[in-house]
């Protein structure tokens, strides 16, 4: 199979599926949902195959394809994955199959949902693999516009209006990667600089980090942290993520919370971390407060809510300071399970946004006092909600409790103090999460749900996807770990190289 | 064959889970095909524990070195983490004790719950309970141990909220898991601080590591680590101030109880305080903090168990104590105490859990024990095995809680701490009183004419008696004249004592008496008008006891007011502040700049070309004052 | 004996002196034929100044006079658009008074 171009087949698979649905007529939604299923799963199943065929002994960037594009700017079709980014575009898959199914009926403009979720599933994914600045950022710009789109057209007004919602969520995106543009081009013009040549390659760009100032070093991390760090929602800048989580359609809160988030942590570690290593240096304890800060405020913050959205909303950006504190404790431990963390909180919120999506469906409320002992009348809602639940709160044997502690003992060796406070977060986690658990499901079961029809066929599909994956991932936590392990080193130890250089100048 | 079981024991702990994986998945529209499987499950699971134990208790070198046997689960970095299996007396006697008293309570469980609707379900997770306390007991690492914890504790959570339409059942599994979560905590910060300070978190390598800490580490950080160590079993084993979920977790379906207060998940705490003895051992302050906190929590439990009227609560507050009584043996040093009362205490708890659950079975759920009385002549095994569940826990010999409970008063004697031997020695006394105080009310006495009890059918009646078998016999294996016990389970040396007739015969005496003082005011005095005297009499103490100190009223009201009251205010922060001044503040800066400057948007052409033309000008006095090359670099953009 | 010899900066006087009559009237005039006929006077300068730029600084070439034809061909095209609008308005306002038009006003 040697040469065969499995990370551009990868991300045309969803494109080639969105490509056939246009020319499907617009009331055929039983075809078009199984073409998006379709093309999620080539995909899918590709990228199965590249994880687990991935040489860990090796390491490095495997299944390389680049071809070059602009040549003036250094600019080439350069995709290739390693140890970080293959969880990632796995994470990405999964949910991405995953939520074709939880938007099983959308029946209100199914085409145009569809085609606009698989162009979104596609710059995801392209955020991931590429390794080419430029390809990153136009993937990154790809992803914004559908996702505008989807949460006006689809999304539902609770306490903000969805428009408001969705322009919330659309212009923090910009304004991040507005911030993110400026360290980029600055980066770009020093490297020039340095190298004599553009090239826009991560590579390059990582061997030109090592002749950068430490002064350059320290604004471009600070402006690439300000633009990377509103996309993972970092305290204070995280008010997007709950409001716009509430307000997009449940396949678009799925991808968000579940992936497109995790671009921010995934370019800090890949972009900002490993060109400049003096810079996260100098910015790592910022990091850590930032992320000690959004775990507990934002723990806090869940506790007052009473719609379901808001709690996972604040959650996943209580969770996502986990993962600040973790790059911010600045050790291969603390990045290990900064990219752990971001994968397993990704499969724990899209199964919690899908199973949310699912009750929302049938209840037509989402508003926890509205609702109780759905556990008689739903089981199987009831236990994809209580598995999420349980992955949320990081219960040992699911995906998300190794990825925390590894965080612990990261930050734990940094910081003391400062990371009891963080670690505290799991307390307000079991709170809520079980506070939000109980209300919904258990209690004496309401007559007005009596009739409400179980997920079943199709709506099973997230359920069992992403479960089968917080089980497994929990009980065998080295299938991920030895993979991120082996791309986690290599940064640091790159990092550790520059940071020498550095000392002596 | 013994080998066999003894070089595979994960065996033990697997075929429980695998229970539980073929009920969820394939069994479960067959109650009755569920049942078998649980049981069936947990039976050769106990037959194989029996095996490996004798194997363990027949090759006298495991006692000095553990059978282990681990590979690695993860690593991350430098964080290497294994699991495993950890096999040696202490674990053998636990994992005896678990699968033998599961195997009774799962049996019990057909019987009890016989045409409930959930119960396919309901023995997938007691499968899954015995399997994770099954886990927990043969860890050899101790973040897989922590795992294990944490999954006794999802497993108490599902079963005490086992009936999902009772409010007071969802309320209490969510009690038990939050309380139990707070105690993690300081668990998982002790787990961290241990993996950070000596790399390893494998109880033999932490054990001699720990040996000789100085190479590693402060006494003050060793002292800190036993602390937050120990913070994880004061929440699991219902230790003050962190009791408050195990006396409402009884909302649970009794065989839950008995399994959670006998078998499983409360005598985790005793057990990982033994299995880290390692290092409580090395901080004294440590072990006295473990005592101290043993014998108040067994004293002040047994003060609220005295007042109580609810039978399944009485109970509660009698393991609370009991657990205390354990803690305390390990606090003065002597696991093999500690370990002893908790093999008899497992017995006999569950036989009166059991039984409990046999009345209110025969009684519809009516739990007040003042609504019962002579209940033994219609339900006489229950009443008599019951009986002997008092006998054991109030210290009568021969019964097995005479000898345990002889053993940790020695034991604390012979620490030389007295004041703790006093409480010791009171709990005991009020122990026999309020164990006899509800034999005398429910299962004595006049029968009350509205009740119409029957006996249970016999699979509920036969594991009573195979319990109270072992409550009669199980502390023979631990007498001071054949301390077979010591020999085997023990911290640093064996365990060998000297018996103290002073202390037998005393605690032989406060137990008499208290069960004399029971039945001169409950069974003796017809009316009950001494004991509502005396109620009356000392009303705020009573009071006070029978609404357990407050305790839970503290604690709502601190979730209810302060974490709740936090959580509001960082919430009209995140709208007001952060959402409303900041990020709608650029908004509206944004706006109102736009509303600003439209002004100047006059709509007259003459305007417009007045400033156009101002605009030239400025320009033209600008470039001609300046320097004719910096001009044209202005003109150009800088280009080259 | 009065010898005036023409240069160059005589036509720039004429010119600038043309351009800020029209620019006046352009800004001050209410009447909108007016500011179209002021316009004119102002192209004319510019006019001025192209021939006059091209006969002193390069007298062989005709680059000046060709961009004034074409500023000439392109003010005529102008005004008849102009005059077209004004008609326009006229016909719906029954006014070329340039105060009266502020539709463009945010």
């Amino acid at each position: 199979m040697d040469g065969f171009p499995f990370l551009t087949a990868i991300l045309l698979a969803p494109v080639a599926a969105a490509l056939i649905m246009v020319f499907i007529p617009r009331d055929e939604g039983k075809l078009i949902k199984c073409i998006a299923a379709i093309g999620t799963f080539v995909s899918l199943a590709l990228s199965l195959y590249v994880y687990f065929s991935y040489d860990q002994s090796v390491g490095g960037l495997q299944f390389v394809e680049r071809i070059p594009w602009i040549r003036d700017l250094g600019v080439s079709w350069f995709m290739a994955v390693d140890g970080i980014s293959l969880p990632m575009l796995l994470l990405t898959n999964l949910i991405g199959f995953a939520a074709v199914f939880a938007s099983w009926n959308v029946n209100n403009r199914p085409r145009e949902f569809f085609i606009l979720f698989m162009l979104l599933v596609t710059g995801v994914m392209g955020t991931f693999i590429a390794h080419d600045l430029f390809i990153f950022l136009l993937f990154y710009e790809v992803v914004v516009i559908p996702i505008y789109i989807m949460v006006i057209i689809w999304g539902s007004s609770k306490r903000v209006t969805k428009e408001y919602a969705g322009m919330k969520l659309t212009i923090y995106l910009l304004i991040g990667s507005a911030f993110l543009l400026v360290g980029v081009i600055a980066m770009f013009m020093k490297s020039v600089g340095i190298m004599g040549h553009p090239d826009m390659s991560f590579t390059a760009l990582a061997e030109a980090g090592k002749q950068l100032s430490a002064f350059d070093q320290k604004w471009l991390f600070g402006l690439m942290l300000f633009g990377f760090g509103s996309l993972i929602s970092m305290w204070p800048f995280h008010s997007w993520s709950p409001d716009g989580y509430a307000g997009a359609p449940t396949a678009v809160s799925m991808i968000h919370a579940g992936v497109l988030k995790k671009i921010g942590g995934y370019g800090l570690i890949k972009i900002a971390l490993v060109f400049m290593p003096l810079g996260a240096q100098f910015w790592a304890p910022v990091m850590a407060v930032l992320g000690v800060a959004g775990v507990t405020y934002a723990a806090f913050g869940a506790l007052a809510q009473k719609d379901l959205k808001y709690i996972v909303g604040y959650s996943s950006v209580s969770h996502m300071g986990y993962v600040m504190l973790a790059i911010g404790s600045f050790n291969l431990i603390g990045i290990n399970g900064a990219v752990a963390n971001m994968f397993g909180h990704g499969v724990m919120a899209a199964l919690f946004f899908s199973t949310i999506g699912f009750i929302y469906e049938k209840t037509h409320t989402r508003w926890i006092p509205d609702m109780g002992g759905l556990a008689r009348q739903t089981p199987r809602l009831a236990v994809a909600f209580m598995l999420a639940a349980m992955a949320s709160l990081g219960l040992p044997g699911l995906v998300t409790f190794i990825p925390e502690f590894t965080i612990f003992v990261g930050a734990f060796e940094v910081y003391g103090g400062l990371a009891v406070i963080g670690i505290a977060g799991i307390i307000l986690t079991a709170l809520y999460v079980l506070r939000a658990g109980a209300n919904t499901l258990f209690g004496p079961p309401r007559d007005e749900y009596n009739h409400l029809e179980d997920i079943h066929g199709p709506e099973m599909v997230p359920l069992v996807v992403l479960g089968t994956v917080l089980v497994v991932g929990g009980l065998m936590p080295s299938l991920l770990f030895d993979m991120i392990n082996s791309g986690a080193k290599d940064i640091m130890a790159h990092v550790a190289d520059v940071l020498k250089i550095g000392g002596v100048l | 064959m013994v080998e066999f079981a003894l070089h595979n024991a994960w065996l033990v702990p697997l075929l429980p889970a695998l229970a539980f994986v073929i009920i969820i998945f394939l069994t479960k529209p067959w109650p009755a095909l569920s049942g078998l499987v649980s049981v069936g499950g947990m039976l050769t699971s106990c037959f194989f524990a029996s095996l490996a134990a004798y194997g363990v208790f027949t090759n006298h070198k495991y006692a000095e070195e553990p059978l282990v046997y681990a590979t690695r689960w993860f690593s991350a970095g430098d964080l290497k983490i294994d699991v495993g299996i950890q096999l040696d007396p202490t674990s053998a006697m636990m994992i005896f004790m678990v699968t033998l008293v599961s195997s009774l309570i799962f049996i019990y469980a057909t019987g009890y719950m016989k045409g409930d609707p959930g119960y396919s379900v309901f023995f997938s997770y007691l499968a899954l309970f015995g399997s994770s306390m099954l886990l927990l007991v043969l860890s050899s690492n101790l973040l897989q141990m922590f795992v294990a914890w944490e999954l006794v504790g999802l497993c108490s959570y599902l079963l005490i909220g086992f009936y999902t339409h009772k409010i007071s059942a969802r309320e209490a599994a969510k009690k038990a898991f939050v309380t139990c979560r707070v105690a993690d905590f300081g668990l998982l910060l002790g787990i961290l601080s241990l993996q950070i300070v000596f790399g390893t978190l494998n109880l033999t390598e932490l054990a001699e590591k720990i040996n000789n800490f100085d190479q590693y580490t402060t006494m003050g950080m060793m002292t800190l680590m036993a602390v937050l160590v120990f913070i994880g079993p004061i929440g699991k084993s219902g230790q003050f101030p962190l009791h408050v979920w195990l006396p409402d977790a009884m909302e649970g379906p009794t065989p839950v109880s008995a399994l959670i207060h006998a078998a499983t998940m409360v005598v985790a705490g005793v057990y990982l305080v033994g299995r880290m003895m390692f290092l409580f051992h090395e901080v004294p302050s440590a072990m006295e903090l473990v005592a101290i906190t043993g014998a108040f929590t067994a004293l002040f439990a047994a003060s609220i168990a005295i007042t109580q009227r609810e039978i399944k609560r009485i109970l509660a507050y009698s393991t609370v104590s009991q657990l205390g009584y354990m803690m305390l043996a390990l606090g003065v040093g002597s696991l093999t105490a500690s370990m002893f009362h908790l093999w008899t205490h497992a017995f006999f708890k569950a036989l009166m859990f059991l039984g409990a659950g046999s009345v209110l079975h025969a009684l519809h759920d009516k739990a007040d024990v003042w609504k019962m009385g002579g209940l033994i002549k219609k339900m006489p095994i229950t009443g008599y095995t019951f009986m002997i569940g008092c006998l054991a826990i109030a210290g009568i010999p021969p019964f097995a809680g005479f000898w345990s409970k002889d053993e940790i008063l020695l034991a604390a004697f012979d620490n030389g701490n007295y004041v703790l031997f006093t409480m010791a020695a009171i709990t005991a006394f009020m122990t026999a009183f309020y164990m006899w105080r509800l034999f005398f009310l429910a299962f004595m006495g006049e029968e009350k004419a509205e009740n119409h009890p029957h006996e249970s059918p016999w699979n509920m009646t036969l594991p009573l008696v195979v319990l109270a078998f072992f409550a009669t016999v199980g502390g023979l294996v631990g007498t001071p004249w054949a301390p077979v016990w010591g020999e085997w389970i023990f911290f640093g040396h064996p365990h060998h004592v000297e018996p103290n007739y002073l202390i037998m015969v005393g605690s032989v005496v406060l137990g008499m008496a208290g069960i004399y003082l029971a039945y001169t005011l409950y069974l003796a005095d017809k009316e009950k008008a001494r004991a509502h005297a005396l109620a009356k009499q000392y009303r705020f103490l009573h009071n006070l006891s029978f609404n357990k100190f407050y305790i839970d009223e503290i604690y709502l009201w601190f979730n209810h007011s302060i974490v709740d009251g936090a959580a509001r205010l960082f919430y009209l922060f995140d709208i007001y502040v952060v959402d409303g001044i900041l990020i709608n503040g650029i908004a509206a800066f944004t706006r109102l700049s736009g509303e600003g400057l439209r002004v100047a948007q006059t709509g007259r052409l003459q305007n417009y070309a007045l400033v156009f033309f101002l605009g030239v000008l400025a320009l033209a006095v600008v470039l001609a004052f300046t320097d004719p090359a910096t001009a044209f670099g202005l003109m150009t953009g800088g280009a080259k | 004996m009065l010898t005036l010899t023409v240069s160059l900066y005589h036509y720039l006087i004429l010119s600038a002196v043309l351009f800020g009559i029209g620019l006046f009237g352009v800004l001050s005039k209410k009447n909108a034929i007016s500011v179209l006929i002021c316009i004119e006077l102002m192209l004319n300068a510019i006019n001025i100044n192209l021939v006059a730029f091209n006969k002193y600084m390069t007298p062989g070439d005709f680059v000046g006079q060709l961009f004034a034809i074409f500023v000439i061909t392109v003010a005529a095209a102008e005004v008849g658009v102009g005059l077209a609008i004004i008609i326009a308005i006229y016909r719906n306002k029954l006014s070329v008074n340039l105060d009266d038009f502020d539709w463009l006003k945010w």
